[in-house]
């Protein structure tokens, strides 16, 4: 068995030399691969102006996107993203030719090309201090035939042109801890108003020349009340702000150098007031909304400071900006859904008790409450107003609604993608009908002709492109079945947006999305925050019926002891089984390998105190957890205090299903020298085929291949910043390799000069990490591979035909086996976001790192490149077992990227799946965009490649069998000839 | 064929009998000439036809021992081929190995035949026989040999321990760094 698979692999190398790449042909595009663009969260949205003419909207995202959209389809025209630390803080037209966008806390401010997204200009605004930012396009200020923009941020204001993004004067405030809160263009005038606060009890004013930048004006009063945080502006001199207990509106108004303050408590307003109140922040003439609990009152404000309240509204709402509609008239919109219906009400600035516009919209599904709303007019035929309203919901998605009816909608939350996991399909059934993707055999002879057309090349160029067609299609690809290969499977997706989707891998659709309740924010749990999904129960065998489930781990609030929530998910369907809200934090969740008699998979939850709590509650999962309590250990990684702990469980007298543990080692890194930036651990459900690696000769080295492998790499404190903040002196990377079960470090090795970030992998026996070299300049890749010396005296043979070995019988990390590592290091010339490797059924396939690199891609990098056995001059033997000589870099082939000339932007993550077929993994990586790919990492050596033409190889057969029956009989004839002659 | 045979059978390619051992003197039309008697004849007819089965028998244990040592021939025609053959695996060292292996099993399964023609019952075709099987097993080890020298025989402890599938753990443990 064994020498064959030599053969086998010797027949494979050769094979691969002759054919280096993995690389796809131009048609092979989406016949396996499908790539999803996304945006994100909608922050703010500009429409285009009237004079501009296309149909077109610019939005800001929080996964920091600026996108143009059209508005007839939805599609994306152009997109930019901007990358994890460049926060968008505004966003508008100028000149109706220019996006200009503020971000980086105000101190980058851009402008692109309205038509196609061309960065036109860049200018980098500096200041002293780090405040909030505020972003002012005025549409009729202009010095020196320039259009002026005004941009706020880090202390300063800057005064930009517009056409070359120059600075035309920059002043200083000299004020550091001023938040501002708004910027105004006093009416059709050159002065400029920046109102803010300082602290939470002053209120400031400045008055600019928008064409000099003269100050001309400070005022500052202290706020009676405090502040709390939200404003409203009513009008260009007025402004609503809460005060800090929530109960009363304070009113400023500061026209002509005057400060004054005039306080309405809440109650006044609203008879039976309980709580806090919030100030919806919005621009509108004269009013302003307040939200109180479920209540959503809309408030005129009069010159003279006096508040009225002109309507109340029972759901929540979304306010939308000031939009002027002609000369005089300024029209808001506000919105509001219940259930499935979202309420769009278009009201004119000045009169309340007329609507421009009030109709209900049906949605097909769940979407939650409205978050925001921007609205735009069209003339319509008559010469009447239109309205269009860009809807964002609570689930991320964007909503276009116009004329009763929503025109498109994005499902936006996949752009934050928190976990993946997969689900099999159901099972095909015997009886049941899938004929809707299913072909008639006439189709399908059809089809194999034209194939065969192709391969014999007597196909026309429309022939080929009906070939493409029907390959792209591809029969059954996305069929809602299981198949032979196991390429047909459901990708469970959690979202930031605490809505659940489940996509085909065929193609990538979506098969359901739930916004889960448990995830949404109610009176219990004010922030829930989704934190990871579980395969919980995962029938197989004589179960193949039931349908599989997913079990959603959150959480109320970002802090470590805010309660933890527990939800079910049905995967074929969808539906929420049932949820549960935990009297327990959860810091920790550890999957066991135990199931309960319905397959349901044991879990152990870690809350902040340190207990762990056993589910699914049941006695026989209790049983089967007592009798392993002792084997079960648990660790964990404290960046901020720099120590490694492991811990014990011990039974609880009070509560069954509750286990208190007990420290058992610790390991405590010195804080002056180390600080724990990365640790990575072996996928647990990573298959392990062989313990043994034949090396050349005949030897065998053993793998230490142990789940209980943790790796651990710690900077020095000084070099944990940014790139160029130490010198290679005093910068180092250590790293560690860790059992967990005893806290034995197996190994510790220094890298001096070098920083982080690392990026890590560990599988088998082996971990690959990256990191910067300082004194090279370089990004390097190193490689350590741990083998079992303990085992390696099993050389025996007859003992091993006769199995008079244990290298089967169960290990104990107890045993302190003693190992041997070996280790190497290469440069490379990316930096890279994410590395992962490709993951196969039973572990036989060799493996491939798949790399994420800096320009959002993700390359597939042969593990064989990162092998420590590499040297200058390989011997015979070791080029025969397939090593390669070293060299001092990794190369990258540019054929060998997995996402070909596709891009992910704002990748974060790269998930592997194996397939049935031992030959091919799936690929899923995700950022802001999806993308999905099969991948063979030895190719395909088990199966015909889906091109494979039968109806070539059943006319061979035929014309053999035809040319064998031919010859015989003419042999006969010829014979007999010769037997008359 | 069978014709063939049976001349292949005598060892001979053709023979032409002139010793007449009718003893009916009547079934012949021509009398006996004169001085000739019948019976003294007879009496050394015997005598003729025993000797000549010993050459016969002489003959065949030759030729017996002859094919005995046909394969030492093959043998080193075989070793050469080895050699020039190398020792990385390949479509012709493969080739030869296994046919080194095929052709020796193949003979001895015949044995038997091989032998059939000289079988007779004065001739002792045991020691040819073991001669045969140990020329024809020398040329199997010797190509078992080969094979190993390839690589192609389990007899390192790497081919054993290859398939073998890793050691379950005892104890189990996860964590990690905090969800945060």
């Amino acid at each position: 068995m064994a020498t064959m698979l030599r053969v086998f692999l010797l027949l494979l190398s050769l094979l691969s030399i002759t054919a280096p790449a993995f690389s796809l042909y131009e048609d092979q595009v989406g016949l396996a691969d499908w790539h999803q663009k996304y945006i994100g969260k909608v922050k703010d949205a500009v429409f285009h102006t009237q004079k501009t003419g296309r149909k077109r909207v610019v939005v800001s995202t929080e996964e920091n996107v600026i996108a143009s959209l059209d508005l007839r389809h939805g599609e994306i025209f152009w997109r930019h993203v901007l990358g994890p630390n460049d926060a968008i803080d505004g966003i508008d037209i100028a000149m109706s030719k220019y996006v200009i966008t503020l971000s980086s806390e105000g101190s980058i401010l851009r402008a692109w090309n309205l038509p196609d997204g061309q960065m036109v200009w860049e200018s980098f605004l500096q200041g002293p201090y780090s405040s909030k930012s505020s972003l002012l396009v005025p549409a009729s200020l202009r010095v020196d035939k320039d259009n002026v923009i005004l941009a706020f941020g880090k202390g300063c204001i800057h005064a930009i042109s517009a056409i070359h993004g120059d600075t035309l004067w920059k002043k200083d405030l000299e004020a550091d801890s001023f938040e501002i809160q708004y910027m105004i263009q006093a009416s059709d005038s050159d002065v400029i108003h920046l109102v803010g606060f300082v602290g939470s009890s002053e209120f400031d004013s400045y008055t600019f020349d928008a064409k000099s930048g003269e100050l001309l004006k400070h005022d500052s009063a202290a706020i009676p009340g405090g502040y709390s945080g939200q404003a409203a502006l009513v009008s260009s001199n007025t402004l609503v702000v809460m005060d800090s207990a929530g109960s009363t509106v304070t009113t400023i108004s500061f026209h002509d150098g005057k400060v004054t303050f005039n306080q309405t408590p809440v109650s006044t307003l609203i008879e039976d007031f309980v709580g806090k109140a919030i100030i919806l922040a919005s621009k509108l003439e004269g009013l302003f909304s307040v939200k109180t609990g479920t209540l959503t009152l809309f408030v005129r404000a009069t010159v003279e400071g006096k508040l009225e309240v002109v309507n109340k509204v029972d759901y929540a709402t979304a306010v939308s900006d000031l939009l002027a509609i002609s000369e005089d008239r300024q029209a808001f919109a506000f919105v509001h859904s219940r259930s499935n219906d979202i309420d769009l009400t278009v009201k004119l600035g000045a009169d309340w008790n007329h609507d421009l516009l009030k109709e209900s919209v049906k949605m097909d599904q769940e979407r939650g409450s409205v978050k925001k709303v921007f609205i735009n007019n069209y003339i319509r035929t008559d010469r009447s107003h239109g309205f269009r309203a860009l809807i964002v919901m609570e689930d991320h998605s964007l909503l276009l609604v116009q004329q009763g009816a929503i025109v498109w909608s994005r499902e936006d939350a996949l752009a934050s993608v928190i976990d993946v996991k997969t689900s099999e399909l159901p099972v095909e059934k015997k009886g049941v009908s899938v004929a809707k993707v299913e072909e008639t055999l006439f189709e399908w002879l059809q089809g194999h002709v034209l194939k065969l057309k192709g391969t014999l090349m007597l196909a026309s160029p429309d022939d080929m492109a009906a070939i493409q067609a029907l390959r792209l299609k591809a029969s059954g690809k996305s069929k809602m079945t299981r198949d032979h290969n196991g390429f047909r499977k459901l990708l469970i997706v959690l979202t930031k947006a605490g809505k659940i989707f489940a996509l085909h891998t065929g193609d990538g659709r979506i098969i359901w999305s739930r916004l889960l309740n448990s995830l949404r924010q109610s009176a219990t749990c004010e922030a829930p925050t989704g934190l990871n999904l579980f395969p919980w129960h995962v029938p197989h065998h004589h179960a193949l019926d039931e349908n599989p489930s997913v079990l959603v781990v959150s959480r109320c609030g970002p802090s470590d002891d805010a309660l933890g929530l527990l939800s079910f998910v049905d995967t074929y369907t969808g539906k929420e089984l049932s949820s549960a809200s935990l009297d327990h934090s959860v810091v920790q969740v550890i999957p066991l390998p135990f199931m309960d008699s319905t397959e349901q998979r044991l879990h152990l939850l870690i809350d902040a105190s340190g207990q762990a709590h056993l589910y699914p509650k049941t006695s026989y999962a209790l049983s089967i957890f007592r009798s392993e309590l002792s084997n079960v250990y648990w660790y964990s990684v404290e960046v901020e205090t720099g120590i490694i702990k492991g811990y014990a469980l011990k039974e609880k007298a009070s509560d069954n299903y509750s286990f208190d543990t007990r420290s058992i080692w610790s390991i405590v890194f010195p804080s002056e020298s180390e600080k724990i930036i990365k640790s990575s651990t072996r996928k647990s459900n990573e298959v392990v085929h062989t313990q043994a690696k034949v090396i050349a000769d005949q030897d065998a080295m053993f793998k230490y291949i142990s789940k209980n492998l943790l790796f651990v790499a710690t900077v020095a404190p000084k070099a944990s910043g940014d790139m160029g903040s130490s010198t290679p002196e005093e910068s180092w990377l250590i790293v560690y390799l860790i059992d967990t079960i005893t806290g034995r470090i197996l190994q510790r090795m220094t890298h001096h000069g070098a920083q982080g970030p690392v990026e890590a992998v560990v599988s088998e026996n082996w971990v690959i990490y990256h990191y910067f070299n300082l004194r090279a300049h370089r990004y390097e890749m190193s490689v350590i591979e741990i083998y079992d010396q303990s085992r390696a005296d099993n050389k025996d043979v007859w003992k091993l035909i006769l199995g008079k070995h244990n290298l089967t019988s169960p290990v104990s990390s107890y045993s302190r086996p003693e190992v041997m590592t070996r280790s190497q290091s290469y440069f490379f010339t990316h930096s890279v976001k994410s590395i992962a490797v490709t993951s196969t059924a039973k572990g036989i396939t060799s493996k491939q790192l798949l790399i994420g690199t800096v320009g959002d891609q993700v390359l597939a990098l042969d593990k064989r490149f990162l092998d420590p056995r590499r040297s200058v001059n390989p011997t015979q033997a070791e080029k025969e077992e397939g090593i390669i000589p070293l060299t001092d870099s990794l190369p990258i082939i540019p054929q060998s990227y997995v996402t070909h000339a596709l891009k992910v932007e704002g990748l974060r993550g790269i998930e592997t799946v194996p397939a049935k077929l031992e030959s091919t993994t799936l690929i899923f990586a995700y950022g802001v965009d999806l993308f999905f790919t099969r991948f063979a990492p030895s190719r395909t050596y088990d199966s015909l490649t889906e091109d494979f033409s039968y109806a070539l190889l059943l006319l061979t057969i035929v014309a053999l069998v035809a040319a064998i029956f031919i010859t015989w009989i003419l042999s006969e004839k010829k014979e007999l000839r010769d037997k008359w002659r | 064929m069978d014709k063939g045979k049976a001349i292949m059978g005598s060892g001979r390619r053709w023979a032409v009998d002139f010793s007449d051992n009718s003893l009916t003197p009547y079934s012949r039309d021509i009398p006996d000439p004169p001085g000739f008697s019948r019976a003294s004849q007879e009496q050394d007819d015997s005598t003729v036809s025993k000797q000549k089965k010993d050459a016969e028998a002489n003959w065949k244990a030759q030729k017996a021992w002859e094919v005995a040592q046909a394969p030492f021939k093959n043998l080193l025609m075989m070793g050469f081929m080895m050699w020039m053959a190398g020792n990385t695996v390949h479509l012709f060292s493969i080739g030869i190995t296994f046919s080194a292996l095929w052709q020796p099993l193949s003979a001895l399964q015949g044995v038997g035949k091989v032998f059939e023609p000289y079988k007779d019952n004065k001739v002792d075709l045991l020691a040819p026989k073991l001669v045969f099987i140990a020329l024809n097993l020398g040329a199997m080890v010797l190509g078992v040999w080969k094979l190993n020298t390839l690589g192609l025989l389990p007899t390192h402890a790497s081919d054993w321990v290859s398939s073998l599938p890793p050691a379950q753990e005892v104890e189990y443990s996860g964590g990690g760094i905090a969800f945060h």
